[in-house]
């Protein structure tokens, strides 16, 4: 274990090296902005441009004064101090001069504001909603929802439970099981919300980032030019998962887009315990059943999953209050809670031989 | 003046001060207890900085190293409160409680007693907090500004923050209602209001900010208090609350904070500068007048920090205005600082080496913070790693850089010595290209979309974040070489002259180093515009 630390750590500072005597140093690592993949986020872009240029051409102006003075009048020199202390026309100056530019740079950003608030007329309406620590994707008027968490590859890394390391994987911690699917040079309406906590759905390829708010629904939108895959990250610090919910858009022709939502709506439901375990409950309670004590409690050998099955239906439809656990009722159906019920009185040691039934969820409601 | 404190100076042996422990627990000495804040801050800073050091250690690789992703979370929690809370603050005002009886002519500070209870309050407070970390649930974890619904899911120590924010909020009303009492009260006679130092008005300014804005912030975590255990619904949309409401309440508070820890580091500034380039403050006038409009137009920027919330169109219009126009009285006096070292006599002693620091790491800071204030870009850049680059530059290498050039100033009147030159020019030269190293490459990180406050992240981070945690080490490690320095220069080492600096203009060089125990017991006569540097 050491050794491979200090491996990792030998390989990894030898990189920055390399890269700071390398001229392509700017083309592959990223030290700016994207321009994205849509109008918006490239008018976002040149602003940022701008009001770059500007303030280094600001800063090289007052920092040049300043060195200059630093190097020219100094007492070592023989610099003797001169006495004015107030000097009107310079005072006047140096506060229009700034007044103006502000005012030449709050034009553009009024104008791209203005565009970015424009979400009517969208042919497509996704709503996001943030959960702790996962997205799901509602197609408003296709009737396709779905959750998107991280990967299996990055969690068992991230874990720890893997042979490999972050630096053997590119998509480390930006890869999810399920993308979300959008068609190119199409309007899409955005809507983020959340369930639990505040979260922040970012996609810096839109040119966007925005809070999704449990109880209320903030609108945005967006137009894809380019197909291609792009990532993102949860941007709002939502609890100790924050770091492990990425987003990642599938961006496709609008023919591909048709041909995916119909095979979407085509898809049997797909309803195995563990998996749905690793989804929606590894992330606190961990994948061996250990949970992480003492904000998040084991089950294995827990007296909730191997007691009274009436408990154990009741904290996972109705989560507890006070903690991170969530009511699970809304969120699952009735086939799926008990396959995660089913999984989680059978894993691990637990061996209660419960068999729970969608029947038995639904007397629980 | 003269006159005076030559009289003074008699009156040096009839000093009845308590000794021992109960000289510092009972103190009512404006002098005593700002030595107490100070140290106290000291402390906090290297509280705060450990667990800086942890952050920076378990971003030094991709991958989790070190600590649990929960345990990451509390440590950039209780990093940031215990900096702003714990050291900035208390530094601003042990600093205030030194120098302001001194710099206007005062015996003592105007409410002695209160001055006591004011710094006592915050070891207790500071307890409370660092206590968490032994609790059930662990420490706070949902970020130092508090958002619900997340901060609602902390365990047992939710109290225990709350209360611990409530303590250092009194603290600090009671230390800014002692600061207004004393400078409109006891100004010696001719010591008008146009004629006080800077760094008073910048602190009778920042007094006000904290009456106004502290309230707010009390009232926010009370409300918070009351969602968690008596069911009210103030952030609970299912109860008809808001959770945004939060955020506008709390940034309320959070941005004349901004201003309440930068201004003081501003007159602080403001008085080393003259005193190096031998050479009046540029603008006397109209740096009373920018700070004023600094703290004004405070009130009215809060929601630039919540721009992605979802604000209707003519708000984010507002606050995008108003923020950007905040960058005129601030351009205002980087442009006065720079008149005053022009054509100046300068020479580069440590403290003036950390005021020029401030002038550029401070405009760098602002002038990311320009490029945030334009809401259609802020869309990228909020919540990245570029915000963390930009505050760190105003906070560290501008508040902390101002707080610690202020130290070296006045070391010498505070201890009578001569502090080590070549240990303070290291200090800063050191500190100066590490401080750099540690941030400048955090711009790089959030413009490439490395989100703030995550643990762990992918490969195309991995170079800037082990550049910045070296830097960070490097930074933390210097920071030592100013307790080193600070210990020797108390224990002893070259006397200082009453003037100590050439340059040096003002009542507090009049007194002798150290000063008595009592300021000014009679008050001087001030009589020329000179009082002021």
């Amino acid at each position: 274990m050491f050794v491979k630390k200090l491996r990792n750590f030998i390989r990894g500072a030898s990189i920055p090296a390399l890269l700071l005597w390398a001229g392509s140093a700017f083309a592959e690592y990223g030290l700016n902005l994207t321009r994205g993949v849509t109008p918006i986020s490239r008018e976002v872009y040149d602003l940022h441009m701008i009001i770059l240029y500007v303030v280094t051409v600001i800063g090289i102006a007052v920092f040049g004064v300043m060195i200059w003075s630093i190097f020219h009048h100094r007492k070592s020199k023989g610099a003797v101090a001169a006495q004015f202390h107030h000097s009107t026309a310079a005072e006047i100056t140096w506060t229009i001069i700034p007044i103006i530019i502000l005012v030449v740079l709050a034009i553009p950003a009024t104008k791209t504001l203005i565009k970015m608030e424009e979400t009517g007329d969208a042919e497509i309406t996704l709503k996001v909603t943030g959960y702790q620590w996962k997205w799901k994707y509602d197609y408003l008027e296709d009737d396709i929802s779905f959750f998107s968490s991280l990967d299996e590859r990055s969690n068992s890394i991230r874990k720890g439970e893997s042979e490999e390391s972050p630096e053997d994987y590119e998509n480390y911690l930006l890869e999810v099981d399920n993308p979300v699917v959008l068609p190119i040079n199409t309007k899409v309406r955005i809507l983020t919300t959340a369930a639990d906590v505040i979260h922040a759905w970012w996609v810096p390829a839109l040119g966007w980032k925005r809070d999704a708010i449990p109880g209320f629904i903030n609108d945005n939108w967006t137009y894809i030019e380019e197909p291609g895959i792009y990532r993102g990250q949860c941007a709002e610090l939502c609890g100790r998962d924050h770091g492990f919910m990425p987003i990642v858009l599938n961006a496709v022709t609008k023919e591909e887009y048709e041909a995916w939502k119909i095979e979407m709506k085509n898809k049997p439901a797909e309803i195995d315990g563990e998996k749905l375990y690793a989804t929606h409950c590894s992330a606190c309670h961990q994948s061996n059943g250990q949970g992480l004590p003492p904000a998040f409690p084991a089950l294995a050998g827990s007296p909730i999953a191997t007691g009274p099955l009436a408990e154990h239906l009741d904290i996972v439809l109705k989560g507890k209050a006070g903690t991170a656990m969530l009511a699970y009722g809304p969120q699952l159906s009735n086939e799926e809670l008990a396959a995660i019920i089913t999984y989680e009185r059978n894993a691990w040691g637990n061996d209660t031989g419960d068999e729970i039934t969608a029947d038995d969820v639904q007397a629980a409601r | 003046m003269s006159e005076a404190v030559s009289h003074e100076d008699h009156h040096d042996d009839h000093d009845h001060k308590p000794t021992g422990i109960k000289r510092w627990l009972f103190s009512t000495n404006h002098k005593d207890i700002g030595t107490m804040y100070l140290v106290f801050a000291l402390i906090m800073f290297f509280v705060g900085g450990a667990m800086a050091m942890v952050i920076r250690a378990e971003l030094f690789q991709p991958g989790l190293q070190y600590v649990d992703p929960q345990f990451f979370n509390s440590m950039t929690t209780v990093h940031a409160l215990v900096m702003i809370f714990g050291a900035l603050m208390p530094a601003g005002v042990g600093l205030a409680n030194w120098m302001i009886p001194m710099m206007i002519g005062a015996p003592d500070m105007a409410m002695p007693r209160m001055n006591n209870m004011s710094f006592w309050i915050l070891p207790f407070a500071a307890t409370l907090l660092i206590a968490t970390f032994f609790m059930e649930g662990g420490a706070p974890a949902g970020g130092w500004t508090m958002y619900p619904p997340l901060v609602l899911q902390t365990g047992d120590a939710f109290p225990f923050l709350i209360f611990a924010v409530h303590f250092l909020g009194i603290s600090s009303i009671m230390g800014a209602i002692n600061i207004i009492a004393t400078v409109f009260n006891m100004r010696a006679p001719g010591m008008t209001f146009m004629k006080l130092p800077l760094f008073v008005w910048t602190w009778i300014i920042t007094a006000f900010l904290l009456i106004a804005s502290m309230p707010v912030l009390a009232g926010a975590v009370t409300m918070l208090l009351t969602d968690k255990f008596f069911g009210t619904a103030f952030f609970n949309a299912a109860g008809g609350g808001d959770p945004v409401l939060f955020q506008h309440v709390f940034w309320f508070f959070g941005h004349p904070e901004v201003y309440i820890l930068v201004l003081p580091s501003f007159g602080i500034i403001s008085q080393i500068i003259p005193t190096f380039a031998r050479k009046p403050l540029f603008g006397y006038e109209s740096m009373v007048y920018a700070t004023a409009s600094i703290a004004f137009l405070s009130f009215f920027v809060w929601a630039h920090h919540m721009f992605t919330v979802g604000m209707p169109l003519t708000g984010e219009l507002f606050f995008m205005y108003a923020t950007m126009s905040i960058a005129v009285p601030t351009g205002v006096k980087i442009f006065n600082w720079t008149a005053t070292m022009w054509k100046g006599s300068m020479t580069f002693e440590t403290p003036m080496l950390f005021a020029i620091g401030v002038l550029f790491m401070f405009s760098i800071g602002g002038f990311s913070g320009l490029m945030m204030g334009i809401t259609p870009v802020d869309f990228q850049y909020h919540d990245t790693y570029f915000i963390v680059a930009h505050f760190h530059y105003v906070i560290v290498p501008g508040i902390i850089y101002g707080v610690i050039g202020g130290v070296y100033f006045w070391l010498p009147k505070w201890t009578g010595n001569m502090y080590d030159e070549k240990l303070g020019k290291l200090h800063f030269w050191i500190s100066t290209i590490s401080v750099n190293v540690l941030f400048f490459p955090q711009h790089f990180l959030g413009l490439a979309g490395m989100p703030r406050r995550i643990p762990d992240y992918n490969i195309q981070f991995a170079e800037w974040n082990m550049i910045s945690s070296i830097g960070g080490f490097v930074f933390g490690l210097s920071q030592l070489i100013l307790v080193w320095v600070v210990i020797k220069c108390v224990r002893g080492g070259e006397k200082a002259t009453d003037q100590v600096w050439e340059g040096a203009q003002g009542l507090e060089w009049t007194l002798s180093s150290p000063p008595p125990f009592h300021s000014f017991t009679v008050p001087p006569q001030v009589t020329d515009a000179s009082a002021h540097s």
